[in-house]
């Protein structure tokens, strides 16, 4: 493996880590403040002023920046497979903070998305041409 | 009524991605992540016409999610919005002009497979 690629390598997996835990945390915070009815067009706004709720989008801010980050370098088609490993963590989440239930279908719903993660992380994240600096 | 919610989503989602991903990708790899040079990369990103669309229909699909988050569990709002990994891996192919190899495409599909049996 050569420098280039091995610094890309190392730059993607920290990027998709933040990428990931800030969108796992900020889902969760979310969920947690969110009330069980919005009063009207206003209640988008002040239901913002709720701590887990500002937590939550702070996060969510996080996300946004530190994703667009990563797709500055790296693939669409690299980036969404690998990020999706949080589709596990919010399971594992919902399950020990939420309460709710993981049946044996949802693991092996789990397990493949891992395989997947698994599979693409192994690829290069960068294909696209003429763009590369 | 959270099939409405889910369908807003998917669409804000997928476009607002897609530009999001153009618009990085025309302006060049982020290398420096100074505090300075992240202000200088945001602002040159504001008058980024891909990434400003992206942003707004992100906005869009983010008020729509906290909607579909009031009256759906987690674990079924997150895994249903997930439609978007086949639209956005066609788009990537044929708007991005990816590379989208076998690897990533079976990647994908199982990633996609999974996605349904946790949320079905």
């Amino acid at each position: 493996m050569s420098t280039e690629s091995a610094r890309l390598r190392v730059k993607t997996w920290t990027c998709a880590t933040v990428v990931v835990l800030s969108n796992v945390f900020g889902n969760f915070f979310l969920k947690r403040g969110m009330p069980a009815e919005l009063a009207g067009p206003l209640g988008y706004i002040t239901v913002l002023f709720r701590p887990w709720v500002t937590m939550g989008v702070m996060l969510l801010i996080l996300w946004l920046l530190s994703r667009m980050a990563l797709l500055s370098w790296a693939d669409l088609s690299y980036v969404l497979p690998v990020t999706s490993i949080g589709y596990v963590l919010v399971a594992l989440v919902s399950r020990v903070f939420l309460q709710e239930q993981i049946t044996a279908q949802r693991w092996a719903g789990i397990i493949l998305i891992m395989a997947g993660v698994a599979l693409v992380s192994r690829g290069a994240p960068q294909t696209a041409q003429g763009t590369h600096r | 009524m959270k099939w409405i919610y889910i369908g807003v989503i998917v669409a804000t989602t997928t476009v607002g991605e897609v530009l999001q991903a153009k618009g990085m990708r025309s302006h060049g790899e982020i290398r420096d992540f100074r505090p300075g040079a992240i202000g200088r990369a945001m602002s040159a990103l504001t008058r980024n016409w891909a990434v400003i669309g992206g942003v707004m229909a992100m906005a869009v699909s983010f008020f729509a999610y906290i909607r579909l988050l009031s009256v759906a569990e987690l674990s079924f709002a997150v895994p249903a919005t997930a439609v978007t990994y086949v639209l956005e891996t066609v788009l990537a192919k044929y708007v991005l002009k990816e590379q989208v190899t076998r690897l990533r495409w079976a990647g994908a599909a199982l990633v996609i497979c999974g996605v349904a049996l946790v949320s079905l």
